[in-house]
């Protein structure tokens, strides 16, 4: 088990350090730089500027200064938002976007568990349709679909809700975390119902059910853990996909999140802002998907068995 | 429906799970709305467009910014919120010379920084040193150019800032040489990258040319305007309180302002709707109807120093002929524009200048004359379109632009049959293709920064930075750099800019398309904010009346 | 995972492409008895179908503007209402699912290309190499697409073919995961150790007797790609990165109807049922044709 740990966390390496380096050229690469503006940058400007921001250093020499900043935690001042260090900004966002992204995930899954929990009860009747199709409608349907029509009906016609904002108004959180978290519901009802349903074929919930156990216990005690198992696995990829979701749902509502300003540093050229921003999601993407591959494997006993022998 | 989930199949820690979830979900609050409370306490909530680069004001550019920094701090001079004319804002009075070459200020000794240090002389030598210093990378320096050696300052020509035109005599008197007579330069002191920093508190932080430091934090920063920055949440909203060290602090009715970055139109929309904001930064073009619809509407829509144009660049192909250059310009049925896509929010341009720019009205040269087009492009080669090699128009992501350049595509495509294409890009990138002349046609605006003619007319200078067309002519050179600031009144001054005008413009290298309007929602209980040519507010002078609420239909 | 074995032995065996037609003849009967998928197929073929007969078949010119008109709301002479140009909303939604079925196949095609080789080389060659591709593709798996999908768009400009190739980069993983351990278990079949004796090229190989064989997880995820495919240009399009006007997609028409929905909803909510519909019938037909052909998916 600790050997399967290792050589993940040594595979994620390798990883982030490409994301890094990726970033970094393919964000010098692009045409515009961060000082360009509707007013003309007179060249001596311009040079001062670049100057400072050590953009005249030779690439290879940027990059070397990048990476040893990134050893010491600093990523650098924004280009867009100057005094402001990209640390700071993405801290300010963070927390945003990780509310957000909880609610979202909460949602997701007690909404997903309880529906592919009941479909799985009962294959094929309608309390298998009912919510496999509403599920169906929830991968279907993209967030910015979605999104501008519960604002629609929530917020304009009903006027039961607000329509943008974070923690302005209350209650202007449900919206955008029902936004985000409707696919993952979807999805994690899907996964559930399939683990559900492979497990409960299984022979030892045959044996807790010949034994007389009420039918509640057999799916919480038995059958859920190994039921979950995907949807413990999907929960790495899950994160990936709440991020990127949540640039969208956070153009849609304006709220003062990590996603948004992630789209708006890479319209910006703000060079340090994208590279930290990127190192950082990434890193985190990299960190959940692992934390989510080891909970998956110590909760599969075939797989930990496995692991016992060596990765 | 038969089946139901059994209740003894729910795993027991959902409903307390969702009791909590929907708990945080719903979170607390008054209920009472941002207008309503603002009203009582003096609150002012201002929807500012987008969230700032910064506040430093030798460093910053862009609308919400200029909004801020104008809030914070004051210049020399201030403008009238209604006929836009120089008044007393730092500086109490000012003489001229016999040449008007040399202004001298005599600055209010009662004007105070937020500390309350005494605002000097030297306070503004230090800090139009720094605005000019080439390592401070200032995009608006410009602006000072008129002051004697300041543009070779600001180019590293010369180094020593003592032989630039500006001197403090004493504490309170501050003496401007400029290079030549300028009848605007009272209107520049106004622009923010004039406005004087406190130098005891940026040294604090750093070298004086330095851009990363945290002066201009709350707790650090220190200003001389109506209001005191006392919050500022990134992202989310920056507050001010009214400064009680402003020297004209007696008529400033607020008790603070709260700035939203509200970068999307639609959103900001709604914020008014529910009375969340005062005063939006726009509105959508597809609500100004409705607006317009409803009686005592808040919607204000106020001409604007600007216009929008279409830049050519004059060296390529097929546009380097002024026939087909001409064509284009005549094809596009700017009436029609004004009225459909843009709500008639808009007027038609037939010139660079705004109509009645401080009295100046700019000439006309054509009008929309589709048969004319036609026959200028035989001529040029393309009889109906025949031959026509194709054209780009490239223009920033935005959603008016887009619809202006499918509108014009379409008016070319059938009024002289040829295929335009149209390529969005983002901001930085179409920056990029206007600033290196890597484009056919580039969409563009220019909204003046003090208003007289010479802000548009001078654009077109050889070379000029922002030229973009390639246009280079020494006779409109001259008359723009040479003969009309040497003219001895504003008639000849005028005559002088309505020739050159015309000589440009016989040219077309731009399509000019409208003239710009400013579009605000104002919720009714705001008094004092008066409509100007530049949409330049003065906070100062606004009011909270309480008890009025929105029209009973946007409710 | 599992994939059920051809159960009548004698067909697997060194003839041609032929394969147990007895396999794919139960799957058929599977899948139409499944009414969801069957639905889903039949959209999704009027979907084509209309798609490629647009050009003659749409009602108005697609890019005659009638700006005096403006939106209005659906009528007789427009059944869906027109846009804010005066622009026949059919239509659009017309060719704008062209474009998005059209990059829904295409990046799928490529995906596929891709993937399938790249999962059918390590999984029968194994060993060493085998490990070296797959690390890759772990290590690519990885990436936050998303964050790098979006940086390549805003670099390099916006270029169908661009948006083509960044979307097929992103889905072509999990086809090479899935086509690797397809192709794994199969390679131990007798029927493949028998062509190996007989001499056959590991490419002949792969082509006659492992892929067809390893053809309907294939089948079931590509079907399952494109609506993924299709979002994700959606996404882009309304991030403003991926089809450009004068061009249109569903994802473009989907984000301008959201900026007006309060003042013309149709033109939200036409696009958003065109989308939803295809994606739909994508995913039910990719359901039932799973079922169908009893593939038990690792990934969903």
């Amino acid at each position: 088990m600790l050997k399967f740990i290792a050589t993940r966390l040594l595979q994620a390496i390798p990883v982030i350090f490409i994301v890094i380096t990726a970033t970094f050229f393919l964000v010098r690469a692009a045409p515009g730089g961060p000082f360009d503006d509707e007013k003309v940058v007179l060249p001596e400007v311009k040079r001062a500027l670049e100057a400072q921001y050590k953009l005249d250093l030779p690439l290879h020499e940027q990059y070397l200064a990048y990476l040893s900043d990134l050893a010491n935690g600093d990523l650098g001042p924004s280009f867009k938002y100057p005094g402001r260090s990209v640390n700071e900004i993405l801290f300010s966002g963070l927390p945003v976007t990780a509310e957000l992204g909880f609610y979202a995930l909460m949602i997701a899954l007690v909404i997903g568990v309880l529906a592919g929990v009941a479909a799985a009860l009962k294959p094929n009747t309608r309390q298998d349709y009912i919510p496999m199709t509403l599920a169906m409608i929830g991968i279907c349907m993209p967030s910015f679909l979605l999104g501008p029509l519960l604002v629609l009906v929530f917020g304009i016609y009903l006027e039961w809700l607000p329509i943008s904002g974070w923690g302005a108004i209350p209650g202007d959180k449900i919206l955008p975390s029902i936004t985000l978290g409707a696919a993952y519901a979807a999805y994690i009802a899907r996964l559930s119902r399939a683990g559900m349903l492979e497990v409960l074929s299984q022979d030892y919930i045959r044996t807790a059910r010949a034994k007389g156990l009420p039918e509640w216990k057999v799916v919480t005690k038995h059958a859920l853990r190994g039921g979950l198992i995907p949807v413990i696995a999907f929960l790495g990829p899950a994160f990936a996909g709440l991020l990127a979701g949540s640039f969208v749902v956070e153009t849609i509502f304006q709220i003062p999140g990590l996603g948004r300003f992630y789209v708006q540093a890479a319209f910006n050229r703000d060079y340090t802002m994208i590279l930290g921003t990127t190192v950082f999601l990434s890193t985190l993407i990299v960190l959940f998907n692992l934390l989510s591959d080891i909970t998956a494997a110590w909760l599969n006993p075939r797989l930990r068995a496995q692991f016992k022998g060596g990765a | 429906m038969a089946t139901v989930i059994r209740t003894n199949n729910a795993l027991p820690w959902i409903p307390l799970l969702l009791a909590v979830l929907i708990s945080l979900l719903t979170g607390c609050g008054t209920g009472e709305s941002n207008v309503v409370q603002g009203n009582r306490n003096g609150i002012l909530h201002y929807g500012n467009g987008a969230e700032p680069q910064g506040l430093d004001p030798h460093v910053v550019t862009g609308v919400p910014e200029n909004h801020l920094i104008r809030a914070l701090f004051e210049g020399l001079a201030v403008k009238n919120p209604v006929t836009l004319e120089p008044e007393p804002g730092v500086a109490e009075r000012w003489t001229f010379n016999d040449d008007r070459t040399v202004i001298t200020f005599y600055l209010n000794p009662d004007a105070r920084w937020s500390n309350g240090d005494q605002v000097t002389a030297s306070d503004y030598v230090w800090s139009w040193n720094r605005a000019l210093h080439p390592m401070t990378g200032n995009l608006y320096a410009y602006m000072l150019y008129p002051v004697k050696n300041a543009e070779r300052y600001a180019k590293g020509e010369i180094d020593d800032f003592a032989d630039v035109g500006v001197k403090a005599l004493d504490d309170t008197t501050l003496e401007v040489t400029l290079n030549a007579p300028t009848p605007y330069f009272i209107q520049l002191m106004d622009h923010y990258s004039t406005f004087a920093v406190h130098p005891e508190t940026l040294m604090q932080f750093g070298e004086m040319t330095d851009r990363f430091t945290p002066w201009t934090r709350v707790g650090n920063i220190v200003s001389n305007g109506a209001f005191v920055l006392t919050d500022w949440a990134l992202n989310r909203h920056i507050k001010m309180a009214k400064n009680p060290h402003y020297w004209d602090r007696e008529n400033v009715s607020l008790n603070g302002v709260v700035f939203y970055p509200t970068e999307n139109e639609v959103s900001e929309e709604r914020m008014f709707r529910v009375e969340q904001l005062h005063r939006t930064e726009g509105v959508p073009l597809d609500k100004v109807p409705v607006y317009r619809a409803i009686a005592d509407s808040p919607y204000m829509q106020d001409p604007y120093l600007g216009t929008y144009y279409y830049l050519i660049n004059t060296d390529r192909e097929p546009v380097n002929d002024v026939r087909v250059r001409k064509a284009l310009s005549m094809a596009v049925d700017r009436e029609q524009l004004a009225r459909t896509v843009m709500q008639e929010v808009v007027i038609p341009a037939y010139s660079i200048t705004p109509p009645n720019t401080l009295g100046y009205h700019p000439p006309k040269l054509f009008d929309f004359n589709p048969e004319m087009a036609r026959e200028l492009l035989a001529e040029a080669g393309y009889p109906n379109g025949d031959g026509w090699p194709g054209l780009e128009v490239i223009y920033n992501t935005n959603e008016a632009h887009r619809k202006i350049a499918v509108a014009v595509q379409q008016m070319w495509k059938k009024h002289l049959n040829i295929d335009v294409t149209i390529s969005n890009q983002e901001w930085k990138v179409y920056l990029n293709a206007v600033s290196q002349r890597d484009f056919q046609v580039a969409r563009r605006g220019w909204i003046g920064d003090y208003v007289d003619p010479n802000n548009f007319l001078d654009l077109f200078i050889t070379d000029g930075g922002n030229n973009n067309t390639g246009y280079a002519d020494e006779r409109y050179d001259d008359m723009i750099l040479q003969q009309a600031p040497r003219a001895t009144n504003q008639e000849e001054r005028f005559k002088i800019f309505y020739d050159a005008e015309t000589m440009l413009m016989e040219q077309m290298p731009i399509i000019p398309i409208y003239t710009y309007a400013t579009r605000h929602l104002v919720h009714p209980s705001v008094e004092g904010m008066t409509p100007n040519l530049m949409d330049s507010l003065n906070l100062k002078y606004v009011k909270l009346v309480p008890g009025r609420r929105l029209p009973q239909e946007l409710q | 995972m599992s994939v059920s074995q051809p159960t009548n032995e004698s067909t697997a065996v060194l003839a041609d492409a032929e394969q147990g037609s007895s396999l794919w003849h139960d799957a058929w009967i599977r899948l139409s008895k499944n009414r969801m998928a069957v639905s889903g197929g039949i959209v999704l073929i009027f979907m084509v179908v209309v798609a490629l007969l647009t050009p003659w078949i749409a009602p108005y010119d697609y890019e005659v503007q009638n700006l005096d008109l403006g939106a209005q709301p659906p009528s007789l002479q427009h059944w869906l209402g027109t846009d804010v140009f005066g622009r026949d909303l059919l239509t659009q939604i017309m060719y704008g699912g062209r474009i998005s079925l059209a990059v829904g196949f295409i990046a799928t095609a490529v995906a596929l290309s891709i993937g399938v080789t790249w999962g059918a080389i390590a999984g029968y060659v194994g060993g060493r190499v085998d490990a070296v591709m797959m690390r890759l593709v772990d290590i690519l798996y990885a990436l936050p697409f998303m964050i790098f999908i979006v940086l390549l768009m805003v670099v390099f400009g916006r270029n169908v073919l661009l948006l083509f190739l960044a979307i097929g980069a992103v889905e072509w993983l999990t086809m090479a995961r899935i086509m690797r351990s397809q192709v794994q278990s199969l390679r131990q079949q007798e029927f493949v150790e028998a062509a190996i004796s007989l001499g056959l090229s590991p490419a002949a190989i792969i082509r006659r007797h492992v892929v067809p064989n390893a053809l309907g997880p294939i089948i079931v995820y590509t079907t399952l790609t494109i609506p993924s495919v299709m979002l994700l240009e959606a996404f882009l399009s309304f991030l403003g990165l991926g089809i450009q006007p004068p061009q249109t997609s569903w994802g473009l028409l989907i984000s301008y109807g959201a900026e007006t929905m309060e003042e013309y909803p149709w033109l939200l909510i036409f696009p958003g049922l065109a989308l939803t519909i295809t994606l739909f019938s994508l995913n039910f037909l990719g359901d039932g044709l799973r079922d169908a052909l009893d593939v038990r998916g690792s990934k969903d």
